[in-house]
C-alpha cells in the first residue's frame, strides 16, 4: 500500500506520464518491451533468471523449452501477475516502453491495460453473456459510453474472428460456445482494452488441432494490431506463428535460465548453442 | 502497423487513447473504492476479534488463579472446604466424550462417505436432515435425550454421550461429505482405471481429521444436553451407566452458587475449557497442514 497522503503528487505525475506514454504509438520493429536480468524466485527458490531480451513491436516473441525452464514464469512476470501471489519476488528490469515496470509508483491495474493477457485454459466470466465479456476489461477501466464499448467490442470480436458466429447471440451466455470459440473470446476480451503487447500463456495447449489451427492463424494476423509474446512448448507451433524465439532451459540447480534468443528462423536453422539445437531437433524435451 | 492507407487516424489507436484515459481518469476511484473495502475488511475483522479476545482474557484472569496441583486431581468439594478441584468433571467429560466419538465418528463419515459418492433422493433427505439437525437448539437434544434414555434408564454417563453424539454427528457427516468431495475425480478415474471402485479415503484424511477435531471441540462444550441426561456428580465416578459429573454442567452449576470458592472453580473450569478446545481446534489446523504439506 502506498500513503497516500505523502505520495498524491508524485502518483499523479506518473500516472499521466503513464497514460501520455500509452497514447503514443511506437513505429513497428521498435523496442517496445525490455528485459534486463529478469529473475522470479518463490520463496527464495529461483524459477527463472538470467533473462535479458528485447521485444520488438508489430511481431511475436516465443517463448520456447521444455517443462520447468520457466517460460510461464517469465510471462507472468512481465503484467506484474505475480504481485498476487505472496511468495514470489521478481528482480530485474522489465520496461514497456520507458516505464518501468516494476517502479514503485507503476500502477499495476493500468499497466494490465496496457499488457493483456490470455491463459492456457479458456476462462471467459460464465455468468456474463458473450458482450458483457467482450467489454469486460472496458468496464472495469472505467470505460462507461455505450458507443465506445459497442464499437470495442465489435472491433475486437471481429479482430478474433469470432464477430460472424456470436453477432446474432451477443446475448448468449459465453458458456455456450465451444472451447475454441471460449478461447477467441478471451483473446476478444483482451485485445477490447486495446493494449500494446499481448501474453498468451500456451493458449492452444487446451483445444483441438483444428481450433489450435485457428488460433495460431490468429496470432499471425494480430500482430499488426498488438505485440504479442507467446509461451509454448510446442516447437512446431513456435516456427509457424513467431517473429522472435526465446529458448529456455533448465539449469543444474533446477532454475530456468534463458540459453538464446534471436529471430526465428535462425535459432531453428543454425542455433548458436549447442543445446538449441538439441531441442529444436527434437533431441529432448 | 495498420496500414489503413486513406484513414489519417488509425482506429485502435484512437481507442486505446480513449481506454487509457478513461482507465487513468477512473484510477483515483478505483484505487479510493479499494481503499475503502480494505478498510471495511479491517473494522469487520477488528469486530469480530474483539469479543473473542476479550472473552478469552477474561476468562483466563479469572480462571487462572484456580488452577493449581489439586484442581486437576482432587473431585469438588462443598463450599468452605479447601482443595477442591474438578477431577470428577474431567472424568466424566473424557468418558461421555469418548463413547459419543465412539459412536459418532464411525457413523457420520460413513454417512459423509455415502453422501458424497452418492446423488440420489435417500443422499438428498439424508443431507438436509444432517443440515436442520445442525440447526436444533441443543436444549431439545437434551430433552429428547432425556425422553428417550432418562426416562426409562434414568441418569447416567450414556445418556450424556448418547445427546452429545447427536450433537457431534450432523458435523461429523458434513466435514465427512465436504473432504470426500475434495478428492479429486482424476484421482478417483485413476484409481478405478486400476480395477479399484473408489479410493477417496487416505487423500481426504487431513479434512477428516480436521473435521472430527472440530466436532470434538464442539461436543465438550455443549452444556444444556449435558444439564438433562447426567444429573451431575460431586463425587468421582467412572461408571458411565452411574450420573456423572463434567465441565460444562459444572460451570454451569457452580457459577451460580453465592460462595466465591465455587465460583472460582467454575472460572477455572471455564478456562480449562477454552484451553482444550483451543489446543483441539489449532490442533486439527496443524495436523491437517502437515499431512497435506507431506502429500506434495
Amino acid at each position: 500500500m502506498t500513503d497516500a497522503g505523502s505520495r498524491t503528487p508524485k502518483v499523479e505525475d506518473a500516472l499521466t506520464l503513464q497514460a501520455e506514454e500509452a497514447m503514443t504509438p511506437s513505429p513497428a520493429g521498435a523496442v517496445v518491451m525490455t528485459l534486463a536480468d529478469v529473475a522470479v524466485s518463490f520463496s527464495g527458490r529461483t524459477a527463472v533468471r538470467d533473462v535479458t531480451f528485447d521485444v520488438h513491436g508489430g511481431e511475436v516473441t516465443a517463448l520456447i523449452g521444455p517443462s520447468g525452464s520457466g517460460k510461464t514464469t517469465l510471462l507472468r512476470a512481465l503484467n506484474r501477475m505475480h504481485d498476487a501471489v505472496r511468495t514470489a519476488s521478481v528482480t530485474g528490469t522489465v520496461l514497456l516502453g520507458d516505464l518501468d515496470v516494476y517502479a514503485e509508483d507503476t500502477d499495476p491495474t493500468l499497466l494490465r491495460s496496457r499488457v493483456g493477457m490470455v491463459f492456457q485454459r479458456p476462462n471467459p466470466f460464465p455468468t456474463m453473456t458473450i458482450y458483457e465479456n467482450a467489454v469486460a476489461g472496458l468496464k472495469f477501466n472505467g470505460v462507461r459510453k455505450k458507443a465506445l464499448l459497442d464499437e470495442a467490442a465489435e472491433s475486437a470480436l471481429i479482430a478474433a474472428a469470432l464477430w460472424d458466429s456470436v453477432k446474432d447471440r451477443m446475448n448468449a451466455h459465453a458458456s455456450t460456445l465451444s472451447g475454441g470459440e471460449q478461447q477467441r473470446l478471451c483473446i476478444a476480451r483482451a485485445l477490447a482494452v486495446e493494449p500494446e503487447v499481448l501474453l498468451m500463456d500456451e493458449p492452444t495447449s487446451a483445444l483441438d488441432p483444428i481450433a489450435t489451427k485457428r488460433i495460431e492463424e490468429l496470432v499471425v494476423e494480430l500482430k499488426e494490431r498488438v505485440t504479442i509474446i507467446i509461451v509454448t512448448h510446442n516447437m512446431q507451433q513456435a516456427m509457424r506463428v513467431s517473429d522472435r524465439c526465446a529458448f529456455l532451459l533448465m539449469g543444474e540447480d533446477k532454475a530456468g535460465e534463458l540459453i538464446e534468443y534471436g529471430p526465428t528462423a535462425r535459432l531453428f536453422s543454425e542455433p548458436s548453442d549447442p543445446r538449441t539445437l538439441d531441442y529444436v531437433n527434437g533431441r529432448f524435451g | 502497423m495498420t496500414t489503413v492507407a486513406d484513414a489519417p487516424v488509425d482506429p485502435t489507436v484512437e481507442r486505446r487513447r480513449a481506454v487509457q484515459q478513461a482507465a487513468t481518469a477512473s484510477l483515483r476511484r478505483r484505487r479510493l473504492g479499494s481503499r475503502v473495502a480494505l478498510g471495511l475488511c479491517w473494522a469487520c475483522l477488528a469486530v469480530a476479534v474483539v469479543p473473542l479476545v476479550a472473552v478469552v482474557a477474561y476468562v483466563v484472569a479469572k480462571g487462572l488463579p484456580a488452577w493449581n496441583l489439586d484442581f486437576f486431581t482432587h473431585s469438588t468439594t462443598p463450599e468452605g472446604i479447601a482443595g477442591g478441584g474438578v477431577w470428577n468433571a474431567i472424568v466424566g467429560t473424557v468418558v461421555i466424550t469418548t463413547i459419543a466419538i465412539a459412536v459418532a465418528v464411525p457413523l457420520g463419515l460413513t454417512v459423509g462417505l455415502f453422501l458424497a459418492e452418492s446423488d440420489g433422493r435417500p443422499a438428498a433427505a439424508l443431507r438436509f436432515t444432517a443440515d436442520v439437525m445442525t440447526g436444533i437448539p441443543s436444549i431439545t437434544i437434551g430433552i429428547f435425550g432425556y425422553i428417550a434414555i432418562v426416562r426409562n434408564f434414568g441418569y447416567s454417563g450414556l445418556a450424556g454421550s448418547f445427546a452429545i453424539g447427536f450433537v457431534m454427528l450432523p458435523v461429523i457427516v458434513r466435514a465427512g461429505e465436504t473432504a470426500f468431495r475434495g478428492v479429486p475425480r482424476s484421482l478417483n478415474e485413476a484409481a478405478m482405471a486400476l480395477g479399484a471402485r473408489r479410493v477417496v479415503v487416505p487423500t481426504a484424511l487431513p479434512g477428516v481429521i480436521t473435521g472430527v477435531l472440530l466436532a470434538i471441540a464442539r461436543g465438550l462444550g455443549e452444556t444444556a444436553p449435558l444439564l438433562l441426561t447426567i444429573l451431575g456428580n460431586e463425587y468421582l465416578q467412572w461408571n458411565p451407566t452411574k450420573p456423572m459429573e463434567s465441565l460444562p454442567t459444572l460451570i454451569y452449576s457452580y457459577s451460580q452458587q453465592p460462595f466465591a470458592d465455587l465460583v472460582q472453580v467454575a472460572w477455572g473450569a471455564a478456562l480449562l475449557l477454552v484451553v482444550v478446545v483451543l489446543i483441539l481446534s489449532i490442533g486439527s489446523r496443524v495436523l491437517a497442514g502437515r499431512l497435506r504439506k507431506e502429500r506434495r
